[in-house]
């Protein structure tokens, strides 16, 4: 198991350390329903080094990057960062991920953890342009500063004004080591995700930093825990859970990333093939009135019959009712239908709602 | 971690303060712990009657769902409703106000298998 810089801090502060995607990394630290409040209302810091940064360098960076990928990376810019996904041939996806341009000819690309290995082994059977792809995932630490406070955190840490639109990054320095400045998060909240290479008394520091800053506000260190029901309270899919190869971005709400009229890319005929054939199921959102609490796995039914499955759910700390994403048969995921899921053996009510769960 | 002397655990990591003939049951501090912040705590509102060792109820936490066992036979005399609008109080005072079910014990002999605190506490490694 790998440990990220900030392993040591971790444990001080408390936290429950759980093995994630091949590293000892904290779950949770107080709670996870004050953590997620923390970053609703304050400002929540959390360790996500786990993640994979790949650069991919050249003159056909841009090539390379439309073949691979569902989006259309040709209107980025330098500064600019876009959510997008690869898929296999036959329209499943192999991970999702953020696509920075740096420069004309450099790119970086932030993949899952879960999903490192494979993706970069992906991308290099798929390098028909001569590009170069460096996974530097382990020399980089991730922290993802968010919340409605988060600006002032840090914006007193780096000494200068952030006046970043959303989705946009800047190069900054933190006392002479470059960081990767990104306006981006996973939790619906004004928030920035901070990209460095450093060792682990240069990574101490800057987190200590954020949290002098960040006292006067209250901030917390949040954990996976907390990360998992602030992405579910804002629909975000999870790779693993809501996504997966058996899976396709049309199906999982990911049309809007899933550019047909790009003329082509890995998985654009199956998707193509997919969307003039009506996809037969759809990841929908779904409210529980009832005290129960929907989980990954668990049926969806309707008249005694299985409709769809759950593939993440939660009691949204916010709502304090069952929030869920499930795959159901597209004829009865249309919203305010009412349904039912199956805890151990037991119905409980359903309905289908519009995301996200809670409004911003 | 807390394991209150004068009381008695289960290795499901629940505890029953017995009082004469009546016994209160809770999960341990330890139990609370592992689980995480509670959400709700279901328990059968038309149970009259527990055998020993059998499923009462179940807690769910945010990570995970786990069954709650009775320590030992006995009458339902009170389930605590406050825990309807405060299910943190298994977090927060797990052998206080975070009780679950008050029982009149009615096999006596069943708490001979129990275990007392510190058996306990070394089953949790503690």
């Amino acid at each position: 198991m790998k440990k990220t810089m900030f392993y040591d801090l971790h444990q001080k502060h408390g936290g429950k350390i759980v093995d994630f995607a091949g590293y000892k990394m904290p779950v949770q630290y107080s709670s996870i329903i004050a953590e997620h409040k923390a970053v609703r209302t304050s400002v929540g810091v959390f360790d996500v080094s786990h993640m994979g940064e790949v650069f991919i360098e050249g003159e056909n960076a841009l090539d390379f990057i439309q073949h691979i990928s569902i989006n259309d990376a040709s209107v980025l810019y330098p500064g600019r960062v876009q959510y997008s996904a690869m898929c296999y041939e036959d329209g499943g996806i192999v991970d999702d991920l953020l696509v920075y341009k740096i420069t004309d000819a450099r790119y970086l690309l932030v993949v899952n953890a879960s999903n490192l290995e494979k993706d970069v082994a992906w991308m290099r059977q798929n390098n028909s342009h001569g590009v170069q792809i460096s996974d530097l995932s382990d020399s980089y630490s991730l922290l993802a500063v968010q919340g409605p406070d988060s600006r002032k955190v840090i914006e007193k840490v780096f000494g200068e004004e952030v006046d970043l639109e959303y989705y946009h990054f800047k190069m900054s320095a933190y006392h002479g080591t470059e960081v990767i400045l990104s306006r981006t998060g996973y939790t619906g909240e004004l928030g920035y995700e901070l990209y460095f290479q450093g060792d682990q008394a240069m990574a101490e520091k800057f987190w200590n930093s954020l949290f002098r800053a960040g006292e006067e506000f209250g901030i917390l260190p949040c954990g996976l825990g907390s990360r998992d029901s602030l992405r579910l309270e804002m629909g975000y899919c999870l790779y693993g859970n809501d996504i997966d190869h058996t899976t396709n971005p049309l199906d999982a709400g990911l049309a809007w990333i899933t550019k047909l009229k790009k003329p082509s890319f890995i998985g654009r005929d199956a998707i193509m093939d997919i969307k003039a054939n009506r996809s037969k199921r759809k990841l929908t959102p779904l409210l529980c009135e009832e005290k129960a609490f929907p989980r990954h796995g668990y049926e969806v039914v309707l008249n005694g019959r299985n409709i769809g499955y759950i593939t993440s759910g939660t009691v949204s700390p916010v709502l304090e009712k069952g929030i869920a994403l499930a795959y159901i048969d597209s004829e009865y995921a249309k919203e305010g239908n009412e349904l039912n899921f199956l805890v151990r053996g037991k119905e409980v009510p359903v309905k289908v709602v519009k995301l996200p769960f809670i409004q911003k | 971690m807390d394991f209150p002397a004068e009381l008695k655990y289960t290795k499901d990591h629940e505890w029953i303060r017995i009082e004469g003939n009546t016994g209160v049951i809770g999960i341990t501090e330890y139990a609370q712990g592992e689980l995480g912040d509670v959400v709700f705590v279901d328990i059968n509102p038309s149970l009259s009657e527990l055998k020993s060792g059998e499923i009462f109820g179940s807690i769910e936490a945010v990570k995970t769902v786990s069954d709650l066992y009775a320590p030992c036979s006995g009458k339902v005399l009170e389930i605590n409703q406050n825990l309807n609008g405060s299910p943190d109080k298994v977090n927060t005072d797990p052998y206080g106000e975070g009780w679950m079910i008050k029982i009149e014990i009615t096999s006596p002999s069943d708490l001979e298998g129990l275990l007392d605190s510190g058996t306990y506490a070394a089953l949790t490694g503690n």
